[in-house]
């Protein structure tokens, strides 16, 4: 294509872009530097200069808050995407076959996604409560000895956060697997057919593989949102009983704010920065790659 | 790495476009077992995630007596809408008595301008970053584009001391900044997309007419972009009203948002725990997101699906 009508700089947009400009160099190239920079500092409640090494990080993998932090983390985010993952592709196959009121399922799948996770945390905070939910509503239409309250169990909280995260998000894992879904050509279906595939092994072994598309991008998501999980656990948990759900981003919030330890708090978020840009560069490895490819073939 | 993702969005977006049209997938071969099955399986599903809410409506107009009684599921004896009226006016987060309703005005206060600025702001960068690709610019979005999956723990402290330096944390346009901020890399993208999508002959026609940058911007550029507006719009509100984070650390006491007032109705520690109160006040705080979600019905899965993308 003549690209000639363009010029290397056009000020007008460059002027246009300088929110852009700033966001991306000031905000996420600058602000993650110095986040770095402070976490090999002795900073307390303001940041300082005076350079400690790894000093923060010795003590960060010290902390048993941190420690199990890191454990729930990997626990919540396993436990919670693949439930999400499994469900939502149920909900997904099921939601295809031609069902009535398919509108009016959707919305109902769909609708705790629009709402704060805050409103999550404190609904499932309610149903769980022994004294005020579930437990206490089956005991008293006579079934006596139902214990159900995992949240005042240090052992079983962390699951309480997961039924939680499934109620908020498979709806959209739902929502994208079926549009995946639809969008496979009917032709196959009716090859299968044809051939006597039972309908289970033409979903999962020639119409899921076909969605790779979809399954990813429902993945990144709930990636994305498990990283990120602070919300829930605020409203929900605390981070208690104790510590026993305490996640990284918490303990991060907590370290700047209440703790005034900046130091650490930013070796702590420097640590969860840490394997969301080795999967990053990962995926554009792989992303380069297969572009070159492309382009060698044609 | 972008252009790759940018390609692999569009079916989705056809799929959604489809998935309005009408079923398609496997046929049913009979009415039988496996239908009721079918069925069965749905309506668990479906109570699954009614259930909560219809506790919450329920209990929500009910008396506190009628509450300690525990039959959680039962239909309000005498149903009262006192909880909602002491929900909104009367609910304490410490000493302050004054309910909901301030951190209502001020969510409003913080979701208005920050959806419009971020939309602006998001729409002129993704034209200039299909139309007036200077150099560097796609370094600049790739960056923005790695933003979208940082975890925000990263840049909060930054963010904190870069605003303060200015004089503008814990403020109302601080708060408005730090949204903006957030939003950018994910309506840039879809910005990005939808004008990339666009027949490049219009903008070349244009400008051998002789218009500049902003006059196609804004004679050519924004009319056509109602729908992706409609879009970011959704995204936006819902996104900005749901947060919690960002409210707490830079909005300041006097600005906290509605979720931020309500986490601290709720999960106050002292005095007795009005469960009916505090579950009017998070029906109420989920009440704009949920209208808009009814209202937008399938534009919001559009938006979930293009907010998927920034994957």
């Amino acid at each position: 294509m003549q690209k000639s009508w363009r010029r290397r700089f056009h000020l007008p947009a460059v002027i246009g872009t300088i929110p852009m400009i700033l966001v991306a160099v000031g905000v996420f190239v600058i602000g993650i530097g110095f986040s770095v920079l402070w976490s090999f500092t002795s900073s307390k409640l303001f940041p300082t200069y005076d350079f400690v090494g790894l000093a923060q990080y010795r003590r960060l993998w010290a902390d048993s808050r941190w420690l199990v932090s890191v454990n729930n983390i990997w626990f919540f985010g396993l436990m919670s995407i693949t439930c999400n993952m499994v469900f939502g592709y149920l909900l997904a196959v099921f939601m295809d076959q031609r069902i009535r009121q398919e509108d009016l399922f959707r919305s109902i799948f769909l609708y705790p996604f629009a709402m704060s996770l805050i409103v999550t945390g404190l609904v499932w905070q309610w149903v769980l409560d022994p004294n005020l939910g579930l437990q206490e509503a089956l005991r008293n239409l006579g079934w006596s000895s139902f214990s159900f309250a995992p949240l005042v169990d240090a052992n079983t909280a962390i699951y309480a956060l997961v039924v939680a995260g499934i109620w908020q998000g498979s709806g959209v894992t739902m929502a994208i697997l079926l549009a995946g879904l639809r969008g496979v050509d009917e032709e196959i279906w009716k090859a299968a057919k044809v051939d006597g595939i039972p309908t289970w092994r033409t979903h999962l072994s020639i119409v899921a593989p076909m969605m790779k598309g979809a399954f990813a991008t429902a993945f990144v998501l709930q990636c994305v949102s498990v990283v990120r999980v602070y919300d829930l656990v605020i409203a929900m948990t605390g981070g208690g009983p104790g510590i026993a759900t305490s996640m990284p981003a918490v303990y991060v919030i907590q370290l700047i704010t209440v703790r005034q330890n900046v130091g650490q708090g930013m070796a702590a978020a420097t640590m969860m920065l840490l394997p969301v840009l080795v999967v990053l560069a990962f995926s554009g490895i792989v992303i380069w790659r297969r572009n070159r490819l492309g382009g060698a073939e044609a | 790495m972008t252009a790759a993702q940018i390609t692999a969005t569009q079916p989705i977006q056809n799929a959604l476009d489809q998935a309005a049209a009408g079923p398609y997938g496997a046929k049913p071969r009979h009415v039988s077992a496996g239908r009721i099955g079918l069925y069965a399986f749905l309506i668990v599903a479906a109570l699954f995630f009614l259930i909560p809410v219809y506790i919450m409506i329920v209990t929500s107009l009910k008396g506190m007596p009628e509450i300690r009684l525990g039959h959680l599921f039962n239909l309000p004896g005498e149903p009262t809408f006192q909880p909602w009226l002491d929900a909104w006016l009367h609910a304490c987060t410490g000493r302050d008595c004054n309910g909901l309703s301030p951190g209502f005005y001020n969510s409003v206060k913080i979701t208005l301008p920050s959806v419009a600025i971020s939309i602006i702001c998001a729409s002129i960068n993704g034209y200039a970053l299909t139309f007036w690709p200077y150099k560097g610019a796609n370094l600049l979005f790739g960056l923005l584009v790695f933003g979208a999956f940082v975890p925000y723990q990263v840049v909060i402290y930054p963010l904190i001391i870069g605003l303060s330096s200015v004089g503008l944390f814990a403020t109302l346009p601080g708060i408005i900044i730090v949204h903006t901020i957030f939003g950018m890399p994910i309506l840039t993208l879809l910005f990005r997309n939808f004008y990339a999508a666009l027949p490049v002959e219009l903008f070349k026609a244009a400008r051998v007419d002789g218009a500049g940058f902003w006059r196609i911007f804004f004679h050519i550029m924004l009319p056509m972009s109602v729908p992706i507006t409609v879009v970011a719009i959704i995204l936006q509100v819902t996104g900005i009203w749901n947060d919690f984070l960002f409210g707490v650390v830079f909005a300041g006491r006097s600005n906290w948002p509605m979720t931020v007032q309500l986490n601290n109705i709720v999960n106050t520690t002292t005095g007795v725990r009005e469960y009916n109160v505090n579950m009017a006040a998070t029906i109420l705080t989920a009440a704009v997101p949920l209208l808009i979600y009814f209202i937008s019905g399938r534009w919001f899965v559009r938006g979930i699906a293009a907010g998927a993308v920034k994957g």
